[in-house]
């Protein structure tokens, strides 16, 4: 995802420079009717309006198709084993989870909470790639539904600032047969 | 009806206030540019300060920015609407006078009360800081904010009030009779329309920060008095997010008032203008949920409220106010200096930032996004190579000789040093957050210290580039009050 994310930003970002780029060379020579050139070119925006649509349209709708909230989530995924409860609780500075080791292929569900400010709540891969997040806040339990499917020592970081000691808000969660 | 012809205006000096806003709005921007090089040099363990050091720093350099870019973008929306309103000047000034007590209540929160909750002071940990700091820091901070706060809401209500005393109503000074029905031509004019945007939000967006602030304070001294903490972190990013995006829907007036001077173009209030004013009102104060994409006990529907709205937000920004631009510039035989220059690639880091932002807000992207630096990495390109480089087109406008001068060697060097420093710090900020790398970390894991020894290059770049600006700018303040034209006319017409 953050891969798909980093190109399509980078495609987009140079596009908008192309642009950019393009009429600053083209700004040199006057044309001295504007009418022409300003018809022409609200003839191009509609078309540039209707070319947005037509891609960010379907791309916003597909993008909520699969969204992470609710405890449905993850589950058509998973092998068919019920969901394993892990509760997760935020202190500052240190996380304290009911397990520290899971299964591989049983989707997991986090309860997250905090027992005194926020704290974010996020799982990164043993190469430390983030794979999921939920916020840990006073007074809410917020349930993330994650399936591991590689074994390996991964690792919670916390992801909302906290205090002086935020950077070492960190715990591990051993999955597989380690 | 549509006026294809450029009707030339008279180009105003800076007011005193005006002038005084901008020499404080650059000196704050250049004390916390370089407090956010020295966070950067800390991360790339070029320096040891220490995470207390790293987190004050970090609290200051997000408030002060926050702060002036508002008081910047005050600057710029305020020396152009008096042109068209009678504005209060005393009122003005008073905005500026509590900026600088609010400043200063900061400033002893954090350096003597070691304060250093954040900018955003999410609840409760202002009350919870492990024997951090008192509660008079914290209140110290909370206070400062709420006193720049009570300024601005100052500010805007005389901004109101001269509109309403001008065009009648909001429904008007946002041009509704020509959007809704016949476009007789005599839409306000761009700057105006912006500024009635601006002032409905901004009223709105203060209030609920004022309120929170206010909840927090009481729940300091009267701990039994408790805040969901969930509401408490709605209202905050709900004001936080929309007074920052006013910032640039206040100086993106400069590109609006001084960029037509250049190109000897209309820049026109059409019904597609006006439409994406009054669809940018709505959106600005209805996109705050994407920053609670990750808070699951949201309401889900706000949550996807927030994520359709990032989408509709580009359209705006790409297909009116930066296409607007290119129209404009496109064949007009512009004469590029250092104002028009850093006019147009303003637009360009708006719109460009823009689409980070957006993919940022898509949920399943920020499921694995969120709070990496990701996020600073699209906030510092439209804000620093759009917003900022609006209000350095608008300072270099100001210290222009006269309209022929060419620039110095040394200005377009400065020119393409901000612009190309820009963009490798925060392309090393937006590579980062690919890589998973937390925002507001004082110590980086091993293999993260790379990409902040590259983010710090760049970053010195900016700083080194943004000083020439400002010294450039303070060179030439006595000019900058007078009465003259400024704007050097396009290629191809009669001087």
């Amino acid at each position: 995802m953050q891969q798909t994310a980093w190109l399509l930003s980078l495609a987009l970002m140079l596009l908008v420079a192309f642009g950019f780029t393009f009429v600053a060379l083209k700004s040199g020579r006057r044309a001295d009717d504007y009418a022409p050139l300003q018809a022409r070119a609200y003839r191009i925006r509609t078309r540039l309006f209707w070319a947005l649509v037509l891609v960010l349209g379907p791309a916003m709708i597909f993008s909520l198709l699969d969204l992470p909230y609710g405890a449905s989530h993850a589950h058509a995924k998973a092998s068919g084993l019920q969901a394993l409860v892990v509760e997760a609780k935020g202190y500052q500075w240190r996380w304290e989870l009911s397990h520290n080791r899971v299964p591989i292929g049983q989707t997991v569900e986090f309860h997250v909470t905090s027992a005194d400010i926020n704290h974010g709540f996020a799982i990164y891969d043993p190469e430390m790639h983030l794979v999921a997040q939920t916020q840990a806040m006073p007074g809410y339990t917020n349930k993330l539904n994650y399936t591991f499917s590689q074994p390996g020592v991964y690792k919670v970081l916390c992801l909302e600032y906290c205090g002086i000691a935020h950077h070492n808000m960190m715990t591990e969660i051993k999955v597989g047969s380690l | 009806m549509t006026n294809h012809n450029y009707a030339s205006k008279p180009e105003h000096g800076a007011d005193f206030g005006v002038l005084a806003y901008l020499v404080t709005a650059a000196a704050v921007l250049l004390l916390m540019m370089s407090f956010g090089l020295l966070m950067r040099m800390e991360q790339a363990q070029i320096i040891n300060m220490g995470p207390m050091w790293f987190y004050q720093l970090m609290t200051l350099h997000g408030a002060g920015m926050v702060g002036i870019a508002g008081i910047a973008g005050a600057a710029v929306m305020w020396h152009f609407l008096r042109q068209y309103v009678d504005l209060s000047k005393g009122i003005f000034v008073a905005n500026l006078a509590l900026f600088l007590v609010g400043v200063v209540m900061i400033l002893a929160s954090v350096l003597l009360g070691n304060f250093h909750g954040a900018w955003t002071f999410l609840y409760p940990m202002p009350s919870k800081s492990m024997g951090m700091w008192s509660q008079e820091a914290a209140a110290l901070f909370m206070g400062g904010l709420l006193v720049i706060g009570v300024g601005f809401v100052l500010l805007h209500l005389d901004v109101a009030r001269a509109i309403v005393a001008r065009y009648g109503n909001f429904a008007r000074a946002l041009g509704w009779p020509q959007l809704f029905g016949k476009d007789d031509g005599n839409a306000p004019p761009p700057t105006v329309v912006a500024s009635t945007m601006v002032t409905i939000v901004n009223l709105t967006g203060l209030v609920v920060g004022a309120s929170i602030l206010t909840m927090m304070l009481v729940n300091l001294y009267v701990p039994s008095f408790a805040i969901d903490a969930l509401l408490a972190k709605g209202m905050i990013y709900f004001f936080g997010h929309v007074f920052i995006n006013a910032t640039i829907y206040m100086a993106v007036i400069a590109v609006y008032e001084i960029l037509p001077r250049y190109t000897q173009r209309p820049w026109k209030a059409n019904k597609i203008f006006l439409a994406s004013w009054t669809a940018s009102t709505l959106m600005v104060m209805f996109i705050f949920p994407h920053h609670l994409l990750m808070d699951f006990a949201f309401p889900t529907w706000m949550l996807v409220m927030g994520h359709v709205i990032g989408y509709l937000n580009t359209f705006p920004i790409l297909v009116v106010t930066g296409y607007g631009a290119l129209m404009i510039v496109y064949r007009s035989g512009i004469r590029w200096d250092m104002a028009s220059r850093l006019l147009f690639v303003s637009l360009f880091g708006w719109a460009a930032g823009a689409m980070p932002a957006f993919i940022d807000g898509t949920i399943t992207v920020n499921l694995v996004m969120h709070n990496t630096l990701w996020v600073p990495g699209h906030f510092h390109t439209y804000l620093l190579l759009g917003m900022v480089a609006m209000v350095f087109g608008f300072m270099s406008y100001l210290g222009k000789r006269d309209q022929q001068t060419d620039d110095s060697l040394l200005g377009r060097a400065a020119f393409w040093g901000f612009t190309a420093g820009t963009l490798g710090f925060t392309l090393s900020f937006l590579y980062s957050g690919k890589e998973s790398v937390a925002r507001r970390y004082a110590a980086h894991l091993p293999e993260w210290v790379p990409y902040d020894r590259i983010g710090s290059l760049f970053a010195a770049l900016v700083v080194a580039a943004s000083l020439l600006f400002i010294i450039r700018f303070l060179s030439r303040l006595g000019r900058a009050g007078r009465d003259f034209p400024r704007a050097s006319l396009a290629h191809g017409t009669a001087l």
